[in-house]
């Protein structure tokens, strides 16, 4: 059984959004970069689960990035995982994003294919379906939860209106959020070990961007709140059904 | 060339989003000089011809038992399919777990650029622009589609719909579908209950509230709105309130048109989660709480004794 699981480096999640350059480029100075969480949280670590419940799990890492991506993918590893990839190339446009992952799991022929459900800065939700489609294997999104029975899996996931259970005869894409496992906080071992666990650097396959972002905007600010006394709820109301106009 | 929406249905019925998706559709359609075409999968007992209120000018079905459940790849082959037959160079989906499932493949199988998320029309005068929500709601990205065919996925409450009086046509498509990939074991739909993300109103409770057995007063809350309930992170995470309530970053991202929150504090990771609502209410006893920041109207004051008043006024202000 080989797992490939998808690694994507975000803003932590308490970042001040702001952008530079005419708006044209997110400001990353004194930003703390983490694993995108839904990656980290419900994805790797439902991965590391599968592994040690069978030591013969073979779990690749994969992320698509510059250098600076590297402390992102040895944290990951010293969560759990045999090795990572780092495909080396930059894109905010998801088909090229999902085009690279595809080379690499083509390769490797991956049983699965593990991602998060969305990244916290793009929410794009759109690698795990374009690698399904790229790989003409089926795609599970939403997963909530996941049991894995020899070349078959099990998994619940959300649906409109309430959840689905699937059967699904592998290989398949899935992507995962929460409810799938637990988070977890790397040990001092998986840490050091983590240094010497290989990291391989992979040049792009040329692929033409589709989308381009060509600047980003801030929401205009709120006008401020407006108090109402506790004791006067009518007024708030009279607010929301006169002036708001929402009930 | 025209522009084609995916209605999706569920149980024979249109969903809400899909409604909005159709308008935004037919706009486009209108900044083209084209058509609105739409597409729906499966057996339906609603109308189809009251899409036209919506702008669509004709509707394809193709009726398969298959399409009762959404199985993604088969989907996106089939909608691919119809984009080439009718051809269509815009396909628009609702921004839902339907869409989100879906359009990715379509986008792949016709090589077409995708935005996720998207809260506006697109502006023609520079290429093709789409604004989308990025981080969580915290901001817009601009983003540019340069393929001839372009894939969108719609955020669901950011569209204004104006109706018109007009019927569509509708006309059945035969195309094949391919087999299966994954296999249907149970489906628990959630009956009864508003689902989260089609409220228009969310009342929703955190830690403030000290304890499960104190939902009663959130619930008729809820209730005299009919609302859909959902609490913060550490209420889902104690197990008060199920998981599938949670709303924030790592939970649901909801945009009603009111979300009121009760003794929650407003973390960013929670305001993450809500910041796209229209009009946001924070009742809480600290007025030091940030939510107070992101709200437009609020109380400080006791959730306990503010609450069951509240739902009294808003009981009589009904009544009138």
């Amino acid at each position: 059984m080989k797992i490939l699981v998808c690694i994507s480096k975000t803003p932590d999640t308490t970042s001040k959004i702001a952008f530079k350059n005419n708006n044209a480029q997110f400001e990353d100075a004194g930003v703390q970069w983490i694993i995108n969480p839904y990656d980290e949280w419900y994805t790797l670590v439902k991965a590391i689960e599968l592994k040690e419940k069978d030591p013969s799990v073979i779990l690749h890492l994969i992320t698509v990035g510059g250098a600076d991506c590297d402390a992102i993918i040895r944290k990951a590893l010293a969560l759990g995982g045999d090795e990572a990839i780092r495909v080396d190339t930059e894109s905010d446009d998801s088909y090229v994003i999902a085009s690279q992952i595809a080379a690499v799991a083509k390769e490797g022929n991956y049983d699965l294919i593990f991602t998060g459900k969305e990244t916290i800065d793009y929410n794009g939700s759109a690698i795990g379906g374009m690698l399904a489609a790229k790989l003409q294997v089926p795609y599970l999104s939403l997963a909530t939860q996941f049991e894995l029975n020899g070349s078959e899996a099990k998994v619940t996931r959300e649906i409109e209106g309430g959840e689905e259970v699937d059967a699904v005869t592998l290989p398949a894409v899935i992507s995962c959020q929460k409810g799938m496992a637990e988070q977890r906080i790397p040990n001092m071992r998986g840490i050091m070990a983590a240094r010497t666990k290989p990291l391989k650097v992979v040049p792009p396959v040329a692929i033409e961007a589709l989308t381009h972002i060509v600047a980003y905007e801030l929401p205009p600010a709120k006008a401020g709140v407006k108090l109402v006394p506790a004791d006067d709820v009518a007024t708030l109301v009279k607010l929301l059904h006169e002036e708001a106009k929402v009930i | 060339m025209s522009v084609l929406i995916f209605i999706d249905q569920s149980e024979g019925h249109l969903k809400k989003a899909s409604f909005e998706a159709a308008a935004y559709g037919a706009a486009v359609a209108k900044q083209m000089n084209t058509n609105a075409l739409a597409l729906v999968l499966g057996n339906v007992a609603d109308g189809l011809t009251q899409l036209g209120n919506y702008g669509i000018s004709k509707v394809y079905q193709i009726q398969k038992d298959i399409f009762n459940h959404v199985d993604a790849q088969v989907f996106a082959t089939v909608i691919t399919n119809v984009v080439k037959q009718v051809d269509a160079s815009i396909v628009i989906f609702s921004h839902t777990q339907t869409g989100k499932a879906v359009a990715p493949g379509v986008a792949v199988q016709l090589k077409a650029g995708l935005v996720t998320g998207a809260c506006a029309l697109p502006q023609n005068d520079n290429g093709f622009v789409v604004k989308k929500t990025v981080f969580s709601g915290k901001a817009f990205a601009l983003v540019n589609i340069t393929s001839p065919i372009k894939v969108i996925t719609l955020n669901p409450n950011s569209f204004g719909i104006q109706m018109i009086t007009e019927n569509a046509t509708v006309e059945a498509l035969e195309v094949t579908v391919p087999n299966a990939t994954i296999q249907v074991v149970a489906t628990n739909k959630v009956s009864g209950e508003v689902p989260l993300s089609e409220a228009d109103i969310v009342v929703s409770g955190g830690r403030g509230l000290k304890g499960p057995e104190n939902w009663g007063m959130i619930e008729d809350l809820a209730h005299v709105l009919h609302a859909a309930t959902a609490c913060s992170r550490p209420v889902a995470d104690a197990h008060w309130r199920p998981h599938h309530e949670h709303v924030g970053q790592t939970g649901v991202q909801i945009a009603p048109n009111l979300y009121i929150a009760i003794g929650i504090s407003g973390a960013i990771q929670h305001l993450a989660g809500v910041n796209r609502s229209k009009t946001i209410v924070v009742i809480n006893k600290d007025p030091e709480a940030p939510f107070f920041k992101a709200a437009d109207y609020g109380i400080v004051g006791d959730a306990f004794e503010v609450v069951p008043k509240l739902t009294a006024a808003i009981k009589e202000m009904q009544s009138k």
